[in-house]
């Protein structure tokens, strides 16, 4: 019986003095944690993307609670409507950023630039980035291998079966950026999404030269800046033979799309536009590279617009794209000829881009930044 | 029993096919595109401008900083253009074009056949001259001579060992030079031993080089401590480990460099250019360079100057074959695919090699079954295919830990993978991608 009551009383007597000890161990390495962090938490969208730029929502959460002001922190998955309940929970003032969406600043399909040779490497952009050009003449173009499709966490890029290129869902995409990290040539850029998802941008990222960039691709940036003349808000800067436009400037007034004359700046999402007769008038030059063979062209659009059938685009630049030997002067009045007879299937061939869009300045500069900023964290 | 390293190694059909073609010297071409940066370290800086008229072995780019090389005109006429060129992998790279007019040398080469036997300058004077020279490592790594002459505080040399192996398979470049110029080869590896100060070289040559290795041993039974090393045919030998630790049984420790374990190693080319250039004050502006393959008409070994479109050469062997499905740069281990043949030959271009479609075929890639080959082949100790897996999911620090950075590119993990996936090119990727992290952290 005693053994009992012993056993008890000694187990009673740890117990109170472990107690006691745990008590003030956890007094003395209590660790302060905001309980705000977890109701901010909790408002997030909780995809743990990174696309906000910190690790995953709880890191935003810290970040968030701690800062002193919303500025800089924004989470463009649940964008514009999330970062004003987190700021309400944090009795902070809104931040508010126009939502993004990733564009694709590239149109090399293979009737635009042809393949020059087969690579039967790893299939991987970044593997192929660092073996050599491509399989096309441009060293700076989309190499196909879809590096951006494996990345997106959200299904929001696929490769068109009909040119090879990635194309961006417009409802899916949340501007997270992984697939402008995971593309070694850094033709994705993070733009605007813009009033009624319309966008104005520079499809193509080549630095070289005119004539080099022209030779390997029909719709190349040959860098002449007719656009950055034409621009009324100085939104378009010409810098190493590319042009890019500002989308915080940019009012989508279309007047570079008019003038480009390889048709590399794209209009998506844009109604048919009714005076584009006139604008080819007043810039007969600009229009030249377009339809010598529509027959040709309505086949290839009417594929084209399984995809894109959301975006309507009035313009004839892209579509000059798709038509070979357009390079021969003569040819020129006739394509006018064309697109006055018939502005329906301007209308149509503009359909022909599926994507997005331009500029390399920026999207390295954020690429870096990211960059940096994952290493400091590792 | 022959030496050999003694991990790993593969053995890929030899197809020398040009081993018994004695070197033929390529006319001199209407236009060379001399590029600024044929070696590892930063590009050399022109020296001449567009419209300058120059000679052949005339300085047209000055070594920028310590690590780069010296790059001469290989022929004489003017210079028509300072501008990027499209490489052999097609991207842009900055590059002297000169259009040739007649064959005018400087005065200071002596184009004599004689052989000089006296070395008389001093082992910093050497040094000097290998530099001016603008020498870089010919086997095909380019990384400048003079840098590897000049050991580290701290570290001495005891060993000098010349790769004679030549173990990509189709290349016969090497072989050759040790056929015809033997006597230049051993007065080149004296003033290389006198240039590191060592009493010892050896010289190793792999045993399917029968003819190489006699003649070698005859014309170094003259010279005091110059040891021929047969050595049993396996690729990598060639790689600068393999190599030393097949010759002398060391081993370097994993990140340092040969000569931890007291080695210099330096090509069979480049004792022959070391001995043009001490001896004859002729700088690197020509090199031996094979082309071969199994459709090619004359397979054969050429003398040509840098900066020939390698488009000539294939000419002179005979044009490309209907079949071509690839042409590589090197041999077909290590070598690069290059998309573009107008591209030049560079100082460290050994062959240009000719594949047929069916040849040039991948197998598609299928799933790995976990097989080991890749770990048994690896001559370094690793395994590839866990380093690929990390490669693709991008785990720097994992493939840091898993030694990515020890990885010499052979491709032999590749070569023997049953179900071939392409386990280098993942690799590389992940080795560029850590070496990068580390870099940074350093800074």
């Amino acid at each position: 019986m005693s053994t009992i009551v012993i056993t008890i009383i000694s187990l009673c007597a740890i117990g109170i003095i472990s107690a006691v000890i745990l008590y003030f161990v956890a007094q003395k390495f209590k660790v302060e944690e905001d309980p705000r962090i977890d109701i901010v938490e909790g408002l997030l969208p909780g995809a743990n993307c990174g696309g906000c730029g910190y690790p995953g929502c709880r890191g935003l959460a810290e970040a968030a609670v701690k800062a002193d002001s919303l500025e800089g922190i924004f989470c463009p998955v649940g964008g514009a409507e999330t970062m004003s309940k987190v700021a309400g929970a944090l009795g902070r003032e809104v931040k508010t950023e126009a939502p993004k969406i990733a564009v694709v600043k590239c149109n090399g399909s293979c009737t635009n630039r042809p393949r020059t040779n087969c690579y039967d490497g790893a299939r991987s952009c970044a593997v192929e980035h660092s073996l050599y050009i491509g399989e096309t003449g441009c060293s700076y173009g989309c190499l196909g291998c879809g590096d951006c499709v494996a990345a997106c966490p959200f299904d929001a890029i696929h490769m068109s079966p009909d040119t090879q290129l990635p194309v961006v869902e417009d409802d899916k995409c949340v501007a997270c950026g992984a697939c402008v990290k995971a593309c070694p040539r850094n033709i994705i850029e993070l733009r605007y999404k813009g009033p009624k998802n319309r966008r104005v941008f520079v499809s193509c990222v080549n630095k070289d030269k005119g004539g080099i960039a022209r030779k390997a691709c029909k719709v190349a940036c040959i860098g002449c800046g007719k656009c950055a003349k034409e621009c009324p808000f100085g939104a378009i800067t010409v810098e190493n033979n590319l042009a890019y436009i500002d989308f915080t400037k940019c009012r989508l007034c279309r007047k570079c799309v008019a003038v480009c004359p390889t048709g590399a700046i794209h209009e998506v999402n844009f109604p048919p536009r009714k005076t584009e007769t006139d604008a080819v008038k007043a810039n007969p030059a600009a229009q030249s590279p377009q339809p010598t063979a529509p027959a040709e062209n309505t086949g290839t659009l009417s594929d084209q617009t399984a995809f894109t059938a959301t975006r309507e685009k009035p313009e004839t630049s892209p579509a000059s794209a798709t038509q070979p030997e357009i390079t021969q002067s003569d040819a020129i009045p006739e394509a006018i000829g064309t697109i006055r007879e018939n502005p329906t299937l301007q209308t149509r061939e503009a359909v022909e881009k599926p994507m997005a869009q331009n500029e390399i300045p920026a999207t390295r500069k954020m690429q870096e930044a990211r960059n940096e900023e994952s290493e400091k964290q590792k | 029993m022959l030496k050999t390293f003694r991990i790993g190694g593969v053995h890929p059909p030899e197809n020398k096919l040009s081993a018994s073609e004695k070197i033929q010297t390529l006319p001199v071409p209407e236009q060379v595109t001399i590029p600024l940066s044929q070696h590892i370290g930063a590009p050399a800086t022109p020296v001449v401008q567009k419209g300058d008229t120059v000679k052949a072995g005339q300085l047209i780019a000055q070594a920028n900083g310590f690590v780069s090389a010296n790059i001469h005109s290989s022929v004489s006429g003017t210079v028509v253009a300072i501008d990027n060129i499209t490489d052999a992998a097609g991207l842009p790279k900055p590059a002297i074009t000169i259009r040739t007019e007649g064959d005018e040398w400087m005065p200071e080469i002596d184009r004599s056949g004689k052989v000089e036997h006296n070395i008389t300058l001093s082992k910093e004077e050497i040094v000097k001259a290998i530099a001016a020279a603008g020498i870089v490592g010919m086997g095909g790594a380019t990384f400048p001579t003079q840098v590897k002459l000049t050991p580290p505080p701290g570290n001495k040399a005891e060993f000098l060992i010349i790769n004679g192996v030549e173990c990509e398979p189709y290349l016969t470049a090497d072989h050759r030079v040790m056929l015809e110029k033997a006597e230049e080869i051993i007065i080149g590896v004296q003033i290389l031993m006198k240039a590191i100060d060592v009493k010892q070289a050896i010289i190793g040559i792999e045993n399917n080089k029968q003819d190489a290795i006699a003649h070698l041993q005859q014309t170094a039974s003259k010279v005091l401590g110059i040891e021929i090393c047969p050595l049993k045919v396996k690729y990598p030998q060639g790689g600068e480990k393999q190599l030393i630790q097949a010759t002398t049984g060391r081993a370097v420790p994993s990140g340092a460099l040969p000569i931890a374990v007291g080695a210099v190693v330096q090509n069979i080319g480049t004792a022959l250019a070391v001995y043009e250039a001490v001896m004859k004050h002729k700088p690197l502006m020509e090199r031996i360079v094979t082309v071969t393959g199994k459709s090619v008409k004359h397979p054969g070994n050429y003398l040509c100057r840098i900066g020939t479109p390698v488009s000539k050469l294939i000419e002179a062997a005979g044009g490309i074959p209907e079949d071509t499905g690839k042409i590589i740069g090197g041999g077909p281990m290590m070598g690069r695919t290059m998309v573009n043949v107008d591209s030049p030959i560079m100082k460290g271009t050994s062959g240009i090699l000719l594949l047929s479609r069916k040849e040039a075929l991948r197998e598609p890639v299928r799933n790995c079954i976990r097989c080991g080959k890749c770990v048994s082949a690896c001559p370094m100790g690793l395994e590839p295919y866990l380093l690929a897996k990390l490669s693709m999911f991008n785990l720097l620090e994992r493939m840091e830990e898993e030694k990515i950075m020890d990885c010499i590119e052979c491709g032999s993990c590749s070569f023997t993978c049953p179900s071939a996936r392409p386990l280098l090119d993942y690799i590389r990727i992940g080795k560029s991608r850590t070496g990068a992290m580390l870099r940074n952290r350093k800074k």
